[in-house]
């Protein structure tokens, strides 16, 4: 028996080995991502089937009745701004509560509960005690600016203000979550860096500048990863709290994706923003890992 | 050891509850009948229905009637198509009596006269008021059963037009004495914040209900009878939606786009003195209310009074299994029987579905003890169908979209109506 042959005897064996072992994640990940992802490109090209009218070729002609649409444009608009919103406002926050209670206070656990508890809450529920708090004249915030004098105010009845409400929900809801991530980076940071800082008289913004801040990059690429799939996936409290309205002040994509096709049922238009929303995520996924990642330090 | 006693132990426990299960599931078989319906008033409505569907399981052992609160009208339909889509429908729902059209559309229905064989179930069919079966039939064939069925009626604090000096008695019944009596009732604090609105008319949800009870006022349909065109921007509809953005631009009317679901509340919380909404509210407020109030029926213009009407019907669903398209036939006529019917509208506020509901005693006694239960019916010779086309739920938005666009100040009236005029004929071309 020759080294080689049996090599290779083997290596067949191995690959065999190789892709049984991977065969299950394979099977979940095809079924539930990519097949379903090229079934909606092609579907897209096609118009909706009707009760007993089959679905026909009708080429682009659905990207067009897309790019005509002041609804869906304005969904991308406010998607935009709830993004710019919600991203920094929520990475800001959880790293400004990872820091605070990275550090030996009294209370320290309470307060890292009390930060992680929206977290843990449906966002359902949240939704319905923030319509609560909204509410106008008798809600938990008109009580409050009410008692400072302050006029009555219909936060999710204005197209002005909507928006910016429920990007707060979003913001409260998120910042927990990724408060996690940043105090475990933060503990494992070596003790010693805050000591010699402390020694060479670096002021606390100092050290958080030039040593904390580097050394959590990679926690920082993981969360914007995150901050930007969140910023449009969490469309669960628009169904609460607005319903896209006042006008579609609130409709982000997403919800304008569902409101097209599973209210109106027009299944071949809501493949096509759907195409252009996986689009626009695998390009912004591109980015950030491929560019980013240069830029973040690995020990 | 102890592993191999462990796994025995289970797998005999398994067959066990396997086998006494089995044992069980072949002792009775009544026929499993899923049953959507949504809920659009307060009040305890689950407890309701389900008291009804356990009172005629126990009547028909041979059925099961299982309803499953389904949430809003608008996500019921979203459940129902979804489960008619992926090939289980339900046998039957309680869907908007609008969307009738887009059911039709989407082959998902069967018609109801082909369960009415028999003289009496013939008869039990026509016997609705003709007001609700509008909505309820098209092509010569009837699709739906009306089961919670209302119009919009006004209800006003008797308590707060008391101090206002108006008759607690009367409610008001042009625009003109409609917006002296909001002036008056509006209240505000000493720094010039308003505490109580005159008026409150919600803008979420139900908009284009809401603005029918002005048009048709005006003496003007929003939609004709096959449901193809629309009229949005008819003049005196844009004056109709004037009307409604004015009393927002005087103070008596909350600005903005008003939540349907909290707009009770508010008039129990005393913060609007007249409310627009569905009788099927009647009973939450009249459980609920520390004052006494009136109910009043839509204020008119041109055209003395006028409501649309509103609310649920049956539908029975084509993909459902025979059997159970019957059952669900036999339980829409259950529950829609005269006494039944009675009992429905008295715990709920909807209108009773047929004259013969209100001839009951129970019925009578309670018109006589509580007359504000009968305003809703009243206003039936007056009142027009609710707003429905093809393709409901998107021309239905569009116009609820440009509703909410006019009360925000965002479009003035006549643009917001064009603009809703162009989509809905763009949307509705290819059913003309």
């Amino acid at each position: 028996m020759s080294a080689s042959s049996s090599s290779i005897a083997g290596s067949g064996q191995r690959s065999i080995h190789a892709w049984l072992l991977l065969l299950p994640a394979l099977v979940l990940l095809v079924a539930f991502t990519h097949w379903p992802a090229v079934a909606t490109l092609i579907d897209s090209f096609y118009s909706t089937p009707k009760g007993t009218r089959a679905a026909v070729w009708v080429g682009v002609e659905n990207y067009q009745v897309m790019a005509e649409d002041p609804v869906f444009w304005q969904a991308v608009r406010n998607n935009l701004w709830f993004a710019a919103a919600t991203i920094p406002a929520s990475i800001g926050l959880a790293l400004l509560m990872a820091v605070w209670v990275n550090e030996r206070i009294a209370g320290r656990t309470f307060v890292r509960m009390a930060y992680f508890t929206p977290t843990v809450l449906p966002m359902i529920a949240v939704a319905n005690i923030w319509l609560f708090f909204y509410t106008p004249q008798y809600g938990l915030l008109e009580q409050v600016t009410g008692a400072l004098g302050l006029p009555s105010h219909n936060w999710l009845g204005s197209p002005s203000t909507a928006l910016g409400a429920i990007t707060l929900v979003a913001v409260w809801k998120e910042a927990g979550f990724f408060m996690i991530f940043y105090l475990a980076a933060l503990q494992t940071l070596n003790p010693s860096l805050k000591e010699a800082a402390a020694i060479e008289g670096a002021s606390r913004w100092y050290f958080f500048r030039r040593v904390q801040w580097p050394l959590l990059m990679p926690t920082t690429l993981f969360v914007l990863v995150n901050a930007v799939i969140n910023a449009f996936r969490l469309v669960d409290h628009v169904f609460i709290l607005t319903r896209g309205g006042p006008d579609n002040a609130t409709t982000l994509l997403l919800y304008h994706l569902y409101e097209v096709g599973f209210k109106f049922w027009d299944t071949a238009y809501a493949a096509a923003i759907t195409v252009v929303l996986v689009v626009v995520l695998s390009s912004v996924a591109l980015f950030q890992f491929f560019v980013l990642d240069k830029k973040v330090h690995y020990q | 050891m102890q592993r191999n006693m462990f796994l025995k132990t289970l797998a005999a426990s398994a067959a066990a509850m396997l086998s006494l299960g089995a044992g069980l599931a072949h002792a009775a078989d009544p026929l499993e009948v899923p049953f959507y319906y949504p809920v659009a008033v307060g009040g305890p409505i689950t407890k309701v229905i389900d008291g009804y569907a356990s009172d005629f399981n126990k009547a028909h052992p041979q059925y099961k009637i299982t309803p499953i609160y389904a949430g809003t009208y608008q996500e019921t339909i979203v459940k129902a198509l979804t489960a008619n889509k992926s090939g289980k429908a339900p046998a039957t729902s309680v869907l908007l009596s609008t969307d009738m059209f887009t059911l039709i559309d989407e082959d998902a229905i069967v018609p109801i006269d082909d369960f009415a064989k028999t003289d009496a179930d013939k008869a039990w069919l026509k016997g609705f008021y003709p007001a609700f079966m509008a909505n309820s039939q098209t092509g010569g064939k009837t699709w739906g059963v009306p089961f919670q069925r209302s119009t919009v009626v006004m209800y006003y604090n008797k308590n707060a037009f008391k101090e206002a000096g108006l008759d607690p008695n009367k409610a008001p019944a042009t625009w003109k004495e409609l917006s002296e009596a909001a002036k008056k009732l509006t209240k505000k604090d000493a720094s010039g914040n308003v505490t109580q609105y005159g008026i409150q008319i919600p803008s979420t949800g139900f908009a284009y209900w809401m603005l029918q009870t002005l048009t048709t006022p005006n003496d003007v349909l929003l939609a004709n009878e096959a449901g193809t065109k629309v009229t949005f921007d008819n003049p005196k509809v844009i004056e109709a939606l004037d009307y409604w953005v004015n009393l927002t631009k005087e103070g008596v009317h909350p600005k903005g786009v008003i939540e349907w679901g909290t707009t009770p509340k508010d008039f129990l919380e005393k913060k609007a003195a007249i409310i627009v909404t569905t009788t099927g509210n009647l009973t939450n407020i009249k459980a609920n209310a520390k004052f006494d109030f009136g109910v009043g029926q839509i204020a008119g213009n041109v055209r003395k009074g006028g409501s649309p009407t509103g609310g649920g019907n049956f539908y029975i669903f084509k993909k459902a299994p025979k059997e159970q398209q019957q059952a669900a036939f036999e339980f829409a006529k259950w529950v829609t029987a005269p006494e039944r019917a009675a009992q429905w509208s008295m715990d709920s506020g909807y209108v009773a579905v047929s004259p013969a509901a209100y001839d009951t005693p129970i019925l009578k006694k309670y018109g006589q003890d509580f007359p504000q239960a009968l305003v809703a019916r009243d206003q039936l010779p007056v009142s027009v169908a609710e707003f429905s086309t093809h393709d409901n739920q998107r021309v239905t938005k569009v116009l609820n979209d440009a509703v909410q666009a006019a009360l925000n100040g965002t479009k003035t009236s006549a643009q917001a109506m064009k603009d809703a005029q162009k989509e809905a004929d763009r949307i509705l071309r290819s059913y003309q």
